[in-house]
């Protein structure tokens, strides 16, 4: 166990090798409760969360469905990511735990000059369950969460007190459940019943590796652009009327020519990528680049990591590990998607 | 692969044991693979390196984390454990009997009883 930001979390439970593999051949259940819930109502809600994040929450035409996005500050960098969803009376946002204090100051702030009220549910609890067989294991749960089967990624339902939707953080098919406190022991023990393996926070940052997810802190922090951290595709340019924090300092960040790109790499030497380490394009002393997140693919048994670069023509890279530079293939930020391969290396 | 023979630490969590004459096995404590969870590749010394006693020996990673190794005492290797190249598993499964690392020919056998008991290095791992 370890402290995570005041919440005692379970780094693993075994062999963390094994509950990857756990999540990518059968199931794997995540207890995500730290996470920061915030819900969003009255009259200006919609207004304000459409100023509030890079993303626009006008694309949610139904109730209980989401999407990710970027919360910027006004130099246009990223405060957070989260992910938006749609309800009846407003909107939820599903934050960090290691921003929430500054999230929460940030969003108060601006929140005052609309009629709005925020409200952090600290009364409820998350659950994540991801894996192909995910859908069989919640079939005796007293709540409708089998319908979720029938939805779209980032699709949702709500009743009796239980709000799921089809997403998570692992590149698996799965649902993550935010359900009352009372409530989430019994949905945990029905889904071990069936099958599930619970899975801790290592095991957690290597599928969401694979899956090439960001993580806040390593992929993107306050000092790092949308653009730098593949993030771009998250923001909403559809409706030019719509002002958010951050725009107009992306709109001079799209002209600046000086904007790195994050990559995936991979290598098949013994070491592994570690975040923090530098790395150097082919034929060049300098390392301009940087390892953001790197670990072992148990999936791939090799290393693999995302990494920020100047953008070029170099299909290969050099990263440095103890004083050795170990040659790494450089492709897409995505290795592993519903437990196959997707990683295209640059030619 | 198994011994009787007493077990011997350093504090940075490598064992030694005395298996045959004037050699020592080395390998890392039960301990210590519990905190480094996952090996997935081990780095060995190659035969005929000369190993100096708390130098670094070999280098073992984790999903988690890279570590040192250091030898417990000054020798000549004389043997290193391939099979760990390959299943570097073998080091979680089984840290002081199939997962040893390396043999070293020792000069001075008295040394070995510098280094610290089964008791002594327990009570360092609580600290």
């Amino acid at each position: 166990m370890v402290d995570f930001h005041g919440w005692d979390m379970p780094i693993n439970y075994g062999s963390q090798i094994e509950e990857h593999h756990a999540v990518r051949q059968g199931c794997g259940i995540f207890d995500v409760s730290h996470m920061t819930i915030l819900d969003f109502e009255g009259s200006e809600s919609e207004l304000f969360i459409r100023k509030l994040i890079a993303n626009d929450v006008r694309k949610l035409s139904e109730n209980y469905s989401g999407l990710y996005s970027a919360m910027l500050n006004d130099k246009g960098y990223v405060i957070d990511d989260l992910i938006a969803y749609r309800m009846d009376k407003g909107f939820r946002l599903v934050v960090n735990c290691a921003t929430r204090g500054e999230d929460l100051k940030w969003i108060s702030a601006r929140a005052k000059e609309y009629d709005v009220n925020m409200l952090e549910r600290e009364d409820l609890s998350m659950v994540a369950i991801q894996g192909p067989q995910s859908p069989n294991v919640l079939k005796n749960f007293p709540a409708p969460i089998d319908f979720l089967k029938e939805k779209k990624r980032q699709q949702g339902i709500f009743q009796d007190d239980i709000f799921a939707a089809k997403t998570g953080y692992t590149g698996e098919l799965g649902f993550e459940v935010i359900l009352p406190n009372e409530k989430a022991i019994d949905l945990w023990n029905i889904a071990i019943s069936e099958g599930a393996k619970p899975i801790g926070l290592a095991a957690r940052d290597t599928l969401r590796l694979e899956a090439g997810m960001n993580l806040y802190g390593f992929e993107m922090d306050e000092t790092i652009s949308p653009f730098e951290c593949n993030m771009g595709w998250t923001v909403c340019w559809q409706d030019d009327q719509r002002d958010f924090f951050g725009k107009e300092s992306l709109i001079k960040q799209k002209e600046s020519n000086d904007l790195k790109e994050l990559v995936g790499i991979i290598t098949d030497e013994k070491a592994i990528l570690r975040q923090g380490q530098k790395i150097h394009l082919e034929e060049e002393n300098h390392a301009r680049g940087v390892v953001t997140s790197g670990t072992y693919s148990p999936s791939l048994k090799k290393p693999i990591a995302l990494a920020r670069l100047p953008k070029s023509e170099s299909t290969s890279c050099f990263a440095e590990i103890r004083g050795k530079r170990v040659k790494a293939k450089i492709g897409s930020p995505k290795f592993i998607k519903e437990g196959k391969l997707i990683f295209k290396e640059k030619v | 692969m198994s011994s009787d023979n007493e077990v011997r630490y350093l504090s940075s969590h490598e064992w030694g044991r005395i298996d045959e004459d004037g050699i020592l096995t080395v390998g890392i404590s039960e301990h210590a693979q519990d905190l480094l969870g996952d090996i997935v590749f081990v780095e060995l010394p190659d035969v005929g390196d000369m190993l100096e006693a708390e130098g670094e020996s070999a280098i073992v990673e984790s999903v988690k984390a890279a570590s040192d190794v250091y030898s417990p005492l000054t020798g000549e290797v004389v043997e290193i454990n391939e099979k760990l190249l390959d299943e570097p598993e073998i080091i979680n499964n089984s840290p002081l009997e199939d997962g040893w690392f390396f043999k070293i020919k020792i000069d001075d056998d008295l040394q070995f009883a510098d280094l610290l008991t089964q008791e002594e290095y327990n009570d360092t791992c609580e600290d």
